[in-house]
């Protein structure tokens, strides 16, 4: 190593910090994201079983993030031999 | 009351069974009563470090299939009377610990000491999660490194998430442990600095440990560095550390020799 070398060496911890900042903005997003569609699941899964007889299996939660705007996706399959509970008006 | 304290850093060998012995002989050292608790069945290694690898007859595992009694599987240590050992056992698999065992043998060491240190298995699969699930304080042993950092951040998303506390809604109290830390190499922009680690991982600074040939000599030689080496910078940083756990205000210092101008030009050749 010359003595030119030693001055014009970049300071490898700035770029390490930065790295692991970028990374983990990003990982904390998703694994939060993860558990946000668990909890949606469990909560639309809970109101629509108030009023029709469901096989968790038959409803699928997807979240799609973009640049500008996420999508919630909500697919949920009823059969026709579903028993539906009238909900109570009036 | 008993305080359960879980050392875990999600990456392996960062220090989390030489932090668990240096803290658990600390705090013993002060007239605490201590036990520590080798939550890494099949890889156990706390006992070798304590130096009580030859004086192991029964293990955790035995106690939680009744196979024994706790007061037959705790080793009480040579050196410093109120310090206790619960050994991993060496030939089971980390499934031998059933979650109702774990939490029977927590209640009961509960009642016995002041603090129950348990050492967690690197991962954060079954043991791990085992290991912090009773947990009233943590404990993150990072070294400062890009995948000791992540992985650390990972382990505190569980700790906010995974544990009774979490799950009772309490407050996890969490504290950083920085290890194999080099003034040297982070004064010259080679190694993330304590700041940088605070701000990313931000959770409070429990103490800086050096890294120091005392830390290897310690484990060689069986003794927890605060024992060995209660004069060397790394077991002056380990019972700082084990103060400020129990609450005593310990002004905080950054380990190491700050260079001058030859230093730094020789230091840096040097490398």
């Amino acid at each position: 190593m010359t003595i030119f070398n030693l001055f014009r060496r970049k300071a490898s911890a700035p770029v390490a910090r930065e790295r692991l900042q970028v990374l983990l903005a990003h990982e904390r997003a998703s694994i939060g994201r993860t558990d946000l569609v668990a909890v949606l699941r469990e909560e639309i899964l809970a109101v629509i079983a108030k009023h029709v007889t469901l096989d968790p299996e038959h409803l699928r939660v997807r979240m799609e993030r973009g640049e500008q705007m996420s999508t919630l996706e909500v697919e949920v399959d009823i059969p026709s031999t579903a028993r539906v509970r009238l909900a109570l008006t009036g | 009351m008993a305080k359960v304290l879980v050392v875990t850093s999600g990456k392996g060998g960062v220090g989390k069974t030489t932090s668990t012995a240096a803290l658990g002989a600390a705090l013993a050292q002060m007239g605490q009563s201590v036990v520590v608790v080798d939550f890494d069945v099949g890889l156990r290694n706390l006992d070798l470090v304590m130096g009580a690898e030859r004086r192991v007859v029964y293990d955790f595992v035995n106690v939680i299939q009744g196979e024994a009694k706790l007061a037959q599987a705790l080793i009480r240590d040579k050196r410093i009377e109120t310090l206790s050992l619960l050994p991993a056992s060496q030939t089971r698999d980390k499934d031998a610990l059933s979650e109702e065992g774990v939490a029977r043998v927590m209640d009961e060491l509960r009642e016995k000491f002041d603090w129950v240190i348990c050492d967690s298995p690197a991962g954060i699969e079954r043991g791990a999660s085992l290991a912090m699930r009773h947990a009233d304080v943590a404990v993150v042993v990072t070294n400062p490194e890009v995948s000791s950092v992540r992985d650390s951040d990972r382990i505190i998303g569980l700790l906010d998430s995974k544990t009774l506390r979490a799950e009772r809604g309490e407050r996890m109290e969490k504290h950083l442990l920085l290890t194999r830390y080099d003034r040297l190499r982070a004064e010259r922009g080679d190694m993330l600095k304590t700041e940088d680690v605070l701000e990313i991982l931000s959770i409070p600074l429990l103490g800086i440990v050096p890294e120091s040939q005392d830390v290897l000599r310690a484990s060689n030689i069986g003794q927890p560095v605060t024992v060995s080496g209660p004069d060397t910078a790394a077991g002056r940083a380990y019972a700082d550390a084990a103060r400020r756990l129990k609450g005593d205000p310990v002004p905080m210092t950054i380990p190491g020799e700050k260079t001058g101008f030859l230093g730094r030009l020789f230091g840096r050749r040097a490398a």
